[in-house]
């Protein structure tokens, strides 16, 4: 499979995932510009966590308009995976490709911490190697990543499954402990916790990795 | 040449801990009148627009596009000709 990390001004983490995709998970990889407009030769699209723009407005507000997006949108409706992490998840929502709004934490702290989160929903793309309620391991690192949403797109969420994964100790103040949301389709999912800086036990935790395992199973089967 | 001033503002809803962290410092100082304070966003700009309401279209359309996040923000504004 293909890998495309988009590449975003201030974007910090795109070579974290490019090396979880080439070393840990052994498949190819580009870092992509977010001056490019089109993602055709790409399997699947990973967007990074950092600073993109400087978080200028709001996270992710202003990398919305960059030219890579409208192929983002593109790759989205064709049905291509698409996983956004931390920055990656605000530009997400703030393009509307994923309903709610990343908010500050509310005990107005950075957060820098291993989280235990869990698999809440094992019957996706992303997460059919975890096990159904699995408790796994994995790193965070943000002040914007409390998740909001009205009561009616939580509602939505949680009637058709869209919430893949929760926070056992909420760090943030997120409705629900939500971590990670999929859209409606269930190709575009986004999550505060670093899944690519859990890939190698010298890292600490390898539960990061059955996720990206998880996308490579999925296209075995289909 | 309109000038407008766009007051951006969280939804009621919302928790702002800019603003309660703000709050604690000014008890901190002995302003325990302060009953709430919040932190929202202000911009001036500057629309050359023909008239008053072309500049309010661009105003519109500028905080549809990008200046208010719909989910967690209102907004309301003042315009006059400069």
């Amino acid at each position: 499979m293909k890998f495309a990390v988009i590449s975003f001004p201030g974007s910090n983490c795109d070579n974290d995932l490019y090396y979880a995709i080439k070393d840990a998970l052994g498949e190819q990889c580009d870092i992509v510009s977010s001056k490019t407009y089109n993602l055709d030769a790409y399997d699947g699209i990973l967007i990074p966590g950092g600073f993109s723009f400087g978080d200028y407005l709001r996270s992710g507000a202003i990398a919305k308009l960059s030219p890579i997006m409208r192929a983002i949108k593109k790759a989205a409706d064709d049905g291509k995976f698409i996983i956004g992490i931390c920055n990656g998840f605000q530009i997400l929502t703030e393009a509307n490709l994923l309903p709610g709004s990343l908010i500050k934490n509310t005990n107005m702290q950075f957060v820098s911490s291993w989280e235990k989160v869990k698999v809440v929903n094992n019957k996706t793309m992303f997460t059919n190697n975890y096990k159904k309620d699995e408790i796994i391991k994995i790193p965070v690192a943000h002040g914007e990543g409390n998740y909001y949403c009205d009561q009616s797109t939580l509602k939505q969420l949680q009637e058709n499954n869209q919430i893949l994964f929760t926070y056992q100790d909420n760090p943030n103040g997120s409705v629900q402990d939500i971590a990670g949301i999929t859209n409606k389709k269930g190709n575009v999912l986004g999550m505060m916790p670093h899944p690519e800086r859990a890939v190698e036990d010298i890292l600490g935790s390898k539960d990061g990795l059955k996720l990206f395992k998880s996308i490579l199973n999925h296209k075995v089967r289909v | 040449m309109y000038l407008v001033k766009l007051y951006v503002t969280h939804k009621p809803s919302i928790l702002d801990p800019q603003g309660e962290a703000i709050k604690k410092a000014l008890h901190n100082l002995n302003h325990n009148s302060i009953t709430s304070i919040t932190q929202d966003k202000y911009f001036e700009i500057k629309i050359d627009a023909n008239c008053k309401e072309d500049a309010e279209k661009v105003v519109k359309k500028s905080c549809e596009e990008l200046l208010v996040n719909q989910n967690m923000e209102t907004s309301h504004y003042e315009i006059k000709e400069v």
